[in-house]
């Protein structure tokens, strides 16, 4: 795996063209989020009230964001009257700091993890690796994305793009070079691939002496940790070992254990169609003789600071996590995860990334443009967050520069170079359009020579066209042809609009 | 400069555009979504519990307090199971004299010791019916958090209609937080694989609910 900042990666278009060709990329895609597109309208449409839930997801996200060090101060007092231990951490290689640092002072050379955005955020494991602690994931997704060498294409089902062929290729090849190997003869039934990884992990939760993990959620009245998980291996990360190392995104804090009746309703009916997922652990720092004897808390900045001060970008803050605007974009459908070359695909990442990463490289300045703004996404966002606003908002400031904050600082950015032939076209459109006189003969000369017309643009608008079809230009422009015909049917066309406009 | 006098310094800086709102967290929220979905009697309320949970695949048996200790005898002969884990305090007269071997959980027992285990029996502190939901927080007739993870058969006893209720916002009312707290809403699953649920893979793969009444 090439770490969670996916280093080198090509920008949007070029990573995309080259998902959309993958034919059994597409179809596993397309499977996976039509079909659970469709349960989980289902799912919503049991909650009458859903409108007013969302609502208040929102409501709870705005009010923290808006008081965040408070409430900060608050869970770090209530974590360690519990019996935890809060540390803080501004960017990934201090987060990666203190974790190798606590797992070093165990004596311990592994660790099992639950599933974590955050720690593949930082890219902790290679930090791990490179410290000689070796990280073994353990959710099923998070396997087999592991030990295939590859990287998560989707926010809750990281290995979405394979299917179970493929699963079991992976399985046989590369269990024995982690443990326990394949049972043989191992078919591609889903039930049969979930099984040997049963085998596989369980020698390694039940000698585990350090788990690591993210949260869902964290609350700041009583310092309760909840994470939200399906198959128990989070169960098993969370309670069998004796040191307990989470990491958490200092926005995963709400004030008040009444806020999870709202999020617990929302969270799984958004995320995996169900009515409620499986197991939920929630733990207030430690307890004795249940579950682990140490607990250490790493709260993380990590670029959210530097979203949280973006005035309209801040709302990205609110994402729990859900990946339900994953599974309606046509854009994601067709691209894939991968495309957006960051541990936050689909439309929260072409939001999220950019802001917490900076739009610097040529990656983080393409992804405000993988999207056709259609809205899917905010409409089936448990907590509205405006993602398409989002999105035109950075694409102001890709194009045009201006200021943000990057590591707490703020600082002037300057115009992406890329965009020069959009502004150079715009300014042409610009003038044309204030001389009516030169538009005219334009469009004359236009449709004249429009059998000569190139398919694709020469020079620096050849990237615009490359991911466009070219419009065809009419065989008259649309002005003489509407003085020559009154919109088609002569005085007839005008009638029949009045007509349908008294009716 | 510490890592918390940092994020604490961003975070301050990024909301100095920030007017203050002056609303007190008790009012910045509209808390007029539903307490619970629908009206129910108690028994209603119940039977959505059963339908729920079986929705999920879990296996719903349901008794009377005297039937009970026969109910348990019976699941844990169909299972074969030789073996019983119960936490250190179970009503007396569920498990019955006779059947399994009875196993305690003690603080020194392994997780491997645990994983030789044929089934373990607890009780439950809430259920909520809109979920098909049990809640599990560590009270003496439910032990430690790993009993119910790590053998692959759990029978759970809820005391109904007293512990269950309609909703998640009811449940959080009834629940310490204090407490390790364990939310299981049918058994261990996965739908990792071309998003086909699958039932077990880390937890039991086995999960029996018994609805006892008269309690």
């Amino acid at each position: 795996m090439s770490g969670g900042t996916f280093v080198g990666m090509p920008a949007f278009p070029a990573a995309a063209r080259e998902a959309v060709g993958n034919t059994t990329l597409r179809a596993n895609l397309r499977h996976a989020t039509h079909t659970i597109r469709d349960k989980r309208a289902r799912a919503v449409a049991e909650l009458s009230d859903w409108d007013r839930l969302r609502e208040a997801g929102k409501r709870i996200k705005d009010h923290t964001l808006r008081h965040l060090d408070r409430y900060l101060v608050q869970l770090e007092e209530s974590v360690e009257r519990a019996g935890g231990t809060v540390h803080w951490a501004a960017d990934a290689e201090e987060a990666n700091r203190i974790v190798a640092g606590l797992v070093r002072a165990t004596g311990e050379t592994e660790v099992v993890k639950v599933k974590s955005m955050a720690t593949q955020e930082i890219g902790l494991n290679e930090a791990l690796e490179a410290e000689g602690i070796r990280a073994y994931e353990t959710d099923l997704a998070e396997l087999i994305v592991q030990l295939g060498h590859d990287r998560p294409s989707h926010i809750l089902v990281p290995a979405i793009h394979r299917n179970r062929g493929e699963i079991r290729d992976i399985f046989r090849e590369e269990m024995a070079g982690w443990g326990r190997p394949a049972p043989d003869g191992l078919t591609d039934t889903p039930a049969e691939l979930a099984e040997a990884a049963r085998l596989h992990l369980r020698e390694k939760f039940l000698r585990a002496k350090v788990g690591i993990s993210g949260a869902n959620f964290m609350v700041a009245e009583t310092g309760t940790l909840v994470v939200v998980e399906s198959e128990g291996n989070g169960r098993m990360c969370l309670t069998l070992p004796e040191t307990l190392i989470s990491v958490v995104g200092i926005e995963k804090v709400v004030p008040a254990w009444r806020d999870l009746e709202v999020f617990l309703q929302t969270l799984p009916r958004s995320s995996t169609a169900e009515r409620m997922n499986p197991y939920t652990s929630m733990w207030t720092g430690t307890t004795d003789e249940d579950g682990p004897s140490t607990f250490h808390l790493v709260l993380l900045d990590n670029g959210r600071t530097d979203t949280l001060a973006d005035e309209v970008g801040r709302q990205a803050l609110r994402c729990i996590r859900c990946s339900a605007c994953l599974n309606v974009c046509p854009v994601y459908e067709r691209a894939g995860g991968h495309a957006y070359g960051s541990v936050y695909p689909g439309p929260i990442g072409a939001i999220l990334s950019p802001q917490l990463r900076g739009t610097g490289s040529e990656i983080d300045a393409s992804l405000p443009y993988a999207s056709s703004l259609c809205g899917a996404c905010y409409e089936v966002c448990p907590v509205a967050i405006d993602i398409p606003e989002v999105l035109v908002h950075l694409r102001e400031r890709v194009v045009q520069g201006g200021e943000a904050t990057r590591g707490g600082n703020r600082v002037t950015l300057k115009p992406a170079k890329g965009h020069a032939a959009e502004r150079a076209a715009m300014r042409a459109a610009g003038l044309a359009f204030a001389r009516p006189g030169a538009l005219r003969a334009g469009q004359r000369l236009a449709s004249r020579t429009r059998r000569l017309h190139p398919r694709a643009l020469p020079g620096p608008g050849r990237a615009w066209s490359a991911t466009r079809d070219l419009p065809e230009v009419p065989v008259e422009p649309f002005r003489d042809w509407w003085q020559r015909t009154r919109g088609g049917g002569g005085g007839s066309g005008d009638d029949r609009t009045t007509e349908g406009n008294g009716r | 400069m510490s890592g918390r006098d940092r994020v604490l310094g961003r975070v301050r800086r990024a909301l100095a555009d920030v007017p203050a709102d002056g609303l007190a967290y008790e009012q910045a929220v509209d808390r007029g979504y539903a307490r619970e979905h629908g009206e129910r009697t108690a028994e209603e309320t119940v039977d959505l519990l059963a339908e729920n949970l079986a929705d999920y695949r879990a296996i719903v048996h349901r008794c009377t307090e005297d039937e009970v200790a026969g109910l348990l005898m019976r699941l844990y002969a169909e299972r074969g199971s030789r073996t019983v884990l119960v936490p250190p305090e179970l009503p007396p007269h569920w498990p019955a004299a006779v059947g399994p071997v009875r196993i305690h959980d003690r603080a020194v027992s392994t997780p491997h010791e645990l994983d030789r285990v044929d089934s373990v029996l607890t009780g439950c502190a809430v259920a909520i019916a809109e979920t098909g939901t049990i809640v599990l927080d560590g009270s003496p007739d439910q032990g430690r958090r790993r009993i119910t993870l790590v053998p692959d058969h759990h029978v759970c006893v809820v005391r109904v209609p007293g512990q269950v209720v309609a909703s998640v916002p009811q449940a959080l009312e009834r629940l310490d937080p204090a407490r390790p707290l364990t939310w299981i809403s049918g058994p261990s699953a996965t739908s990792d694989i071309e998003l086909d649920r699958v039932e077990g893979v880390h937890g039991p793969r086995t999960l029996e609910v018994v609805l006892m009444s008269g309690a």
